[in-house]
């Protein structure tokens, strides 16, 4: 039985970062990331589109692909595990050519993220679904930036500790879930 | 006769609301187990395990399994002989899921019109309620939250009787194999065959919530459960499609009477979580 390889890495992400990076290796990714999801990326590519500055800078960040439920009191967070990639796919490769490095979802991703990921030099991972309690344990603190009126879907910049990972889809475009 | 006031009602459905987005069907965690034993791929045996972990987690933090907490699927089997007081019967339903998503701080998920403005209804209300009138003086009340990811994944089609049975087993494995890791697998598949269009969407959904530890009653669709299990399984999806021999946890089907033309075939998939949970109102 092989044995995974296992990388710590912290955000930013660089080319030469993720560089080592393969199709089915585990991440223990650490430092600011951001979620967002369809409402929110739909936002995005409106503001791309008209040339406005983005609520946060794209270069070497990640987008978890998120809408978590409500934090109990005393806690920083609610349920916090992936949604679906595809549908996000239709928005992803602008945001690549912007300077984003990594997504987090869930499930295969379109040939253009792909070739885009490529293109660019990134990386998609993949979180485990249903695993929304594990995964809300690596989140460290979460704050509201952008799009308040989205309510669940409004952009959070998220600090994570050692959030588990896998590669789906590497920077030399090998995927996961065709291999 | 036997009267039931409204409010036992919303109290019901807020309790299994809540319920059956923190705490894990035994035979899924069971089925689960068994799947990890199986399997020899160290990401998908990591997979299983973070799910199992993550079960414990929920239950110990009443938390929700998953952040999708779904739209709520609400079946009814009202008997005959119960008489509804204090007030509107829906009403009290929609009542019990805003203040289950509201107190058990789950994720409200409906937006107001599919199209236009996609508004947050902000309690997750309304949802969708199946009634059956039954014998009987009790009502038998049942939660399904239903994620969007493996909803997304379901399908429906109206196959012509000479497709038969490799047509119908054929149309099942390939929209499991078309959802791929969406739906996060292992998957329950929920099938519905016969019926007309609507009736075998119904019945696809509510096949989900046969126990998975019962097969279908009729032999030859035992057999047909039995051989489509094995052959999704065979396909090396795996837990969240990175592979693996676990696809799926059952395959269910509800088979009914239909039109001489007609052979509709239903497939409602179900992620892992698997969220239901029951209660009898006496």
């Amino acid at each position: 039985m092989k044995k995974l390889r296992i990388h710590e890495l912290t955000v930013p992400l660089t080319a030469g970062s993720i560089a080592p990076l393969k199709a089915g290796d585990k991440v223990l990714l650490s430092g600011i990331i951001y979620s967002a999801r369809d409402a929110a990326h739909k936002r995005l590519a409106e503001m791309i589109h008209r040339g406005d500055s983005l609520p946060f800078d794209l270069a070497g960040q990640v987008i978890y692909y998120l809408s978590p439920s409500p934090a109990k009191p005393g806690m920083i967070i609610g349920s916090s595990g992936p949604t679906s990639s595809y549908r996000l796919d239709s928005y992803t490769p602008a945001l690549l050519e912007l300077g984003l490095k990594g997504m987090i979802g869930k499930g295969a991703r379109s040939r253009e993220v792909i070739d885009a990921i490529v293109k660019n030099r990134a990386v998609y991972f993949m979180a485990v679904g249903g695993a929304a309690v594990k995964m809300a344990q690596s989140i460290v603190s979460a704050r509201m930036i952008a799009f308040p009126d989205l309510e669940t879907e409004a952009i959070l910049e998220l600090k994570i500790e050692k959030m588990p990972l896998f590669v789906a889809v590497d920077a030399d475009g090998s995927d996961i879930f065709k291999i | 006769m036997n009267e039931i006031d409204i409010s036992r009602i919303i109290s019901a459905v807020k309790t299994l609301c809540m319920e059956a987005n923190y705490l894990i069907d035994p035979i899924v965690r069971e089925r689960l187990r068994i799947a990890l034993k199986k399997e020899d791929l160290p990401i998908a045996r990591e997979i299983l395990e973070m799910i199992l972990e993550n079960h414990i987690l929920a239950h110990e933090k009443q938390m929700p399994i998953c952040q999708d907490c779904g739209v709520v699927v609400v079946f009814i089997e009202l008997g005959q002989d119960v008489h509804i007081v204090g007030g509107d019967f829906y009403e009290a339903i929609q009542e019990g899921v805003r203040r289950g998503y509201s107190d058990g701080y789950l994720r409200k998920s409906i937006v107001s019109d599919p199209i236009f403005g996609r508004k947050n209804t902000q309690d997750n209300t309304p949802a969708i309620i199946h009634t059956e009138i039954v014998q009987g003086n009790s009502i038998q009340i049942t939660i399904a939250p239903k994620g969007g990811g493996a909803e997304n994944m379901s399908e429906i089609k109206m196959l012509k009787p000479a497709d038969g049975i490799e047509g119908m087993k054929n149309f099942i494995i390939d929209c499991v194999k078309r959802a791929g890791g969406n739906p996060c697998p292992p998957v329950i598949v929920g099938v519905g065959v016969g019926g007309d269009f609507e009736q075998c969407a119904l019945m696809a959904k509510k096949a989900l919530l046969r126990p998975l530890n019962e097969p279908n009653s009729v032999l030859e669709w035992a057999e047909v459960e039995r051989d489509l299990l094995a052959r999704i399984n065979d396909l090396g999806i795996g837990p969240m499609g990175t592979g693996g021999k676990t696809t799926a946890l059952a395959v269910q089907i509800i088979q009914k009477p239909c039109h001489m033309a007609s052979l509709p075939v239903a497939v409602n998939i179900q992620c892992h979580a698997h969220r239901h949970r029951s209660i009898r109102v006496e």
